[in-house]
């Protein structure tokens, strides 16, 4: 299976831009399916970003955050073609890893 | 207090032992569950919270007081409250973590990002919003919580509704 985890990493010299897109249903647990059931809450709770060893970005998501998440934020101290890697895990245990040049 | 007037000073004594132990255990159960942000782990307790302020609390231990350095960016009105741009950025020094919160949510924390050293303290996601509500940043600085707040009207509830 492709990765659920879609980053696009650009460095202008001394910032470099990061922007993700996950596929994930984000199920709050509140709404119900059309056979009247509730759907159970599966939604990520941990999303990191590590690049050259050091955590660059750590979120922790609560089932506020919509379907297929994005995220964009920018970090210094890196360059081009250094590598960046992203990691997510839900409150079912699932998980899912990726890694990402920076362009 | 005279010990000597009192029918059973002994039970007395007791009782206001008791007291006093179960007020010092009270007293100490929110710092168990308080800067919960600070660490690596997973603040549970925090997304449970239904209020805003109860979140904040949960999350951080302290208050936030509004800042003028803080831009929250979120459209004025959301067609669907099931996907809301919004973003903040900061020109305050030494940001270490940054939080989302949706006043009228069933739960109020949205997100809570950590800012480690080096990462420039700005974020944009995409929220859910139950109805028109009040979205709240939280943004940690040298220790101290400032905030920033704006009002988002939503036409289509992001909760199935």
């Amino acid at each position: 299976m492709a990765s659920s985890i879609r980053v696009r990493a650009t460095n202008n010299g001394d910032v470099t831009e990061v922007q993700a897109l996950i596929q994930h249903p984000m199920d709050t647990g509140l709404v119900k399916a059309p056979n009247g059931e509730l759907i159970p809450a599966h939604f990520i709770q941990e999303l990191k970003f590590e690049c050259n060893g050091k955590d660059v970005f750590v979120a922790n998501w609560g089932t506020a955050i919509s379907k297929d998440p994005y995220v964009k934020f920018s970090f210094k101290g890196a360059r081009k073609g250094d590598e960046i890697k992203i990691s997510w895990t839900d409150n079912k245990g699932g998980s899912d890893t990726t890694t990402a040049k920076i362009a | 207090m005279n010990a000597t007037t009192l029918p059973h000073p002994t039970r007395r004594l007791i009782l206001q032992g008791a007291i006093s132990v179960a007020l010092i255990g009270l007293g100490n159960l929110p710092f168990g569950t308080a800067h919960a942000a600070a660490n690596d782990k997973y603040p549970e307790e925090a997304f449970r919270q239904k209020s805003e302020a109860d979140a904040i609390k949960a999350l951080y231990g302290k208050t936030a007081e509004p800042s003028d350095k803080i831009k929250l960016d979120a459209p004025e009105i959301a067609e669907n409250g099931g996907v809301v741009p919004i973003s903040v950025t900061t020109t305050l020094d030494k940001v270490t973590s940054i939080s989302f919160f949706v006043a009228e949510n069933p739960s109020a924390l949205a997100a809570s990002y950590r800012i480690p050293d080096g990462t420039i303290p700005a974020v944009a996601n995409r929220l859910k919003m139950a109805k028109s509500s009040n979205v709240v940043a939280i943004i940690e600085a040298d220790g101290k919580l400032y905030s920033a707040t704006r009002e988002v009207k939503v036409t289509v509830g992001g909760c199935g509704g």
